[in-house]
């Protein structure tokens, strides 16, 4: 589904991703896990098309097609969906419009017919119970005085109303208490199929309790240092990230 | 037309004007003449002038427009349709070329208290009611455009709120340019008198027949009894070469209540000046105001708010959409005098910038000369927000509708305000219809 070839990204001039290889299968969740400033949320912000960043080599390919190439509304009416770090708050839009149009626009492209009103809101209420989430928050502007929580359930909503492909979770579990997170790993299980991937970007093993993944990453200093199967999580977590020394670098323990 | 010949063309007009005088009440005679002496005083203002620094009304002076006659004949009633608010009953009244229409208007039945008739019309019949009032509450030192107004206005809307009486409906006051021939000066002006406990919705709505070019020069004073509720909507979606020079003077007494929403989405080159004297105590003004602009739209609000008594609060909220090359001005202008403590003033003026060829000016003034008052402003000027596109983007909203939905929110936020829902949707409507027509224009740029 995704394949990440050589990629090398700078922000403001300044290489922060030097060269990452991944390659993600439907029906995989994968972990990228690593410590601040590793490159995480660049990787993440990237594959959903942020401006900031500048590509410097490498390719990513996305069902076949060039990904890079694509503005950030084509992917994801292409399938990607990337649940941010920090959700925007958009004063003056209600989160109820965004859903139905981010869901109609992703089915017009894909020749699908535009939900009416009333089917439409009864996915949504459907999905809501999932988050559990109180329904005023649909017709408050979107992330507009919403709490941490909120914000990060919110996301989650739109993920299971839009139905992704691939969808990328950007350090979704930061900032959870348990409750939160028990929430946010129901709807990324609930999502899981043979058709679909998942990719978790998170600092800390704790999501990984209720989410199991199929291959675990560590990026260290812009590039992947180490890939292995869930057991990686426990070592990281057991001994931290010192241990795992950036490629081509002396290991410091 | 240069400035001389423009200004002495209008004095001459001043002077023919002196004929029908002779039969005018003293007060109305002394009140004209008075127009045409500051007038012949000040003349029309230049960029010299602090007060129109950055607005030049070269253009409208040399245009030489000429003052509109009354007896435009043969409009369609059918051809106003598309002025009246859907789902709106309202009484309505229509000036065409700052004359009023009894042939074009539908006032219904009066609530008692009432009085509303054409200004032409009341000064003739009961020019004594309106004696204390016309005049009385536009600054003595108004500017050239103000006087001219005074020494010449044609006719306008004359509306008497007794003690106690209550607007049900609200007053849509429809003001109609027509093209024609010779440019055309149409000068309505309008008088509102609130007396105590008294309450009304009123619209004052400024739109064009046609595409041709003219001046709308309007003045309206708005009295504001004791207790007395006014909502006052200023509608300006004058033609594209229009001009526009509007005055708004309110004065509240003890604990009235006047709610002012400007909204400017029409004309070439466009100047409010709005003034709300808050007199006694307990007088509470908000003042609204949006203007969405493109091409090479100018407009300038000024906006001057004087609490001169204690416990007086005032809202105003002021924001602006400007894309293409157009230019906003705001100049904001709060004055707490010494008499006046336990104030709150609160002033908010947002622009956002949709192209790099806009530009606007902001400059919030609050001047306070009492010690126990509580005051605050901020201005901005700004672009979209980048994370937030990138957001809806990654929602697969495409980019140009993410600019729309973004820019409607912002200007949604003073719409909001407007407690009329008829009127806020169809002027959601105009927005969308407008900032499409901009991004049409901008895609064109982009190709040519």
């Amino acid at each position: 589904m995704l394949s990440i070839k050589n990629l090398h990204v700078n922000v403001d001039g300044k290489p922060i991703l030097k060269g990452i290889d991944l390659e993600v299968k439907a029906g995989e969740v994968h972990a990228i896990m690593g410590p601040n400033g590793s490159g995480k949320s660049t990787l993440a912000n990237i594959l959903a098309g942020h401006e900031h960043y500048e590509v410097t080599a490498g390719e990513v390919i996305y069902r076949d097609n060039n990904l890079l190439a694509l503005p950030p509304e084509e992917r994801a009416r292409q399938g990607m969906f990337l649940a941010f770090q920090y959700p925007v708050e958009i004063p003056g839009v209600s989160n109820i419009y965004l859903l139905k149009s981010a869901l109609n626009a992703i089915r017009r492209s894909q020749g699908l017919p535009e939900l009416d009103a009333m089917d439409f809101l009864e996915l949504v209420k459907d999905r809501m119970k999932l988050v559990e989430m109180p329904e005023e928050l649909l017709y408050r502007s979107v992330n507009e005085g919403f709490s941490g929580g909120e914000k990060k359930r919110n996301e989650i909503l739109q993920m299971a109303v839009l139905e992704p492909r691939l969808a990328i979770l950007d350090e979704t579990d930061s900032g959870l208490d348990i409750d939160a997170l028990q929430i946010v790993a129901r709807g990324v299980n609930v999502l899981r199929s043979p058709e679909r991937a998942i990719i978790l970007v998170t600092h800390y093993q704790r999501l990984l309790n209720y989410i199991e993944p199929d291959q675990v990453h560590v990026l260290v200093g812009g590039r992947i240092a180490k890939s292995g199967d869930k057991t990686l999580a426990y070592e990281l977590e057991k001994h931290g990230y010192g241990w795992i020394a950036p490629e081509g670098a002396p290991a410091t323990v | 037309m240069n400035p001389n010949t423009a200004k002495e063309t209008y004095l001459d007009a001043m002077g023919a004007a002196e004929k029908e005088l002779a039969v005018a009440p003293s007060w109305l005679r002394e009140l004209r003449r008075g127009g045409a002496a500051r007038f012949a005083e000040v003349g029309f203002p230049t960029p010299r002038d602090e007060e129109w620094k950055y607005t030049d009304v070269m253009p409208i002076v040399q245009a030489g427009f000429k003052p509109a006659a009354r007896g435009v004949n043969g409009i369609d009633p059918a051809r106003l349709d598309g002025f009246w608010f859907e789902n709106l009953p309202a009484h309505r009244l229509v000036f065409i070329n700052g004359h009023y229409s009894e042939k074009l208007s539908t006032p219904g039945a009066w609530p008692k208290g009432v009085t509303v008739m054409g200004l032409a019309a009341a000064l003739r019949d009961q020019a004594h009611r309106l004696e204390p009032y016309l005049g009385h509450y536009a600054p003595q030192k108004i500017h050239g455009f103000a006087a001219l107004n005074t020494a010449l206005f044609t006719d306008g809307a004359y509306i008497h709120l007794g003690r106690g009486a209550r607007l049900a409906k609200p007053l849509h006051l429809l003001y109609v340019s027509t093209g024609a021939a010779n440019p055309l000066l149409s000068q309505p002006r309008n008088l509102v008198v609130a007396e105590a406990d008294s309450q009304a919705v009123l619209i004052e709505n400024y739109v064009a027949i046609g595409e041709s070019a003219y001046f709308t020069n309007a003045l309206t004073e708005v009295v504001v009894g004791p207790h007395a509720v006014i909502e006052h909507y200023r509608l300006q979606e004058e033609g594209a070469k229009a001009y526009h020079i509007g005055g708004l003077h309110a004065h509240l007494d003890r604990d009235g209540r006047f709610t002012a929403h400007g909204i400017d989405l029409g004309g070439r080159l466009v100047r409010n000046d709005l003034r709300s004297v808050l007199d006694a105590e307990g007088a509470e003004c908000q003042l609204n105001g949006l203007y969405v602009l493109g091409g090479r739209q100018h407009v300038d609000n000024h906006t001057h708010i004087d609490h001169a008594r204690p416990r007086g609060t005032s809202r105003e909220f002021y924001k602006g959409v400007l894309d293409g090359r157009s230019r906003a001005v705001f100049h904001g202008r709060v004055v707490v005098h010494p008499d006046a403590q336990h104030t709150d003033a609160q002033q908010v003026n947002n622009n956002l910038l949709l192209s790099r060829n806009a530009e606007a000016d902001t400059k919030p003034q609050l001047e306070i000369y009492a010690d126990d008052v509580k005051c605050a402003h901020g201005a901005t000027v700004g672009q979209l927000d980048p994370e937030a596109l990138f957001y809806l983007r990654s929602r697969a909203v495409d980019e140009a509708a993410a600019r729309d939905l973004l820019t409607c929110a912002f200007a949604r936020d003073v719409l909001s305000r407007l407690r009329l829902e008829p009127v806020r949707s169809q002027l959601e409507r105009h927005l969308a219809a407008k900032l499409r027509v901009a991004a049409l224009h901008q895609a064109q740029e982009v190709l040519h």
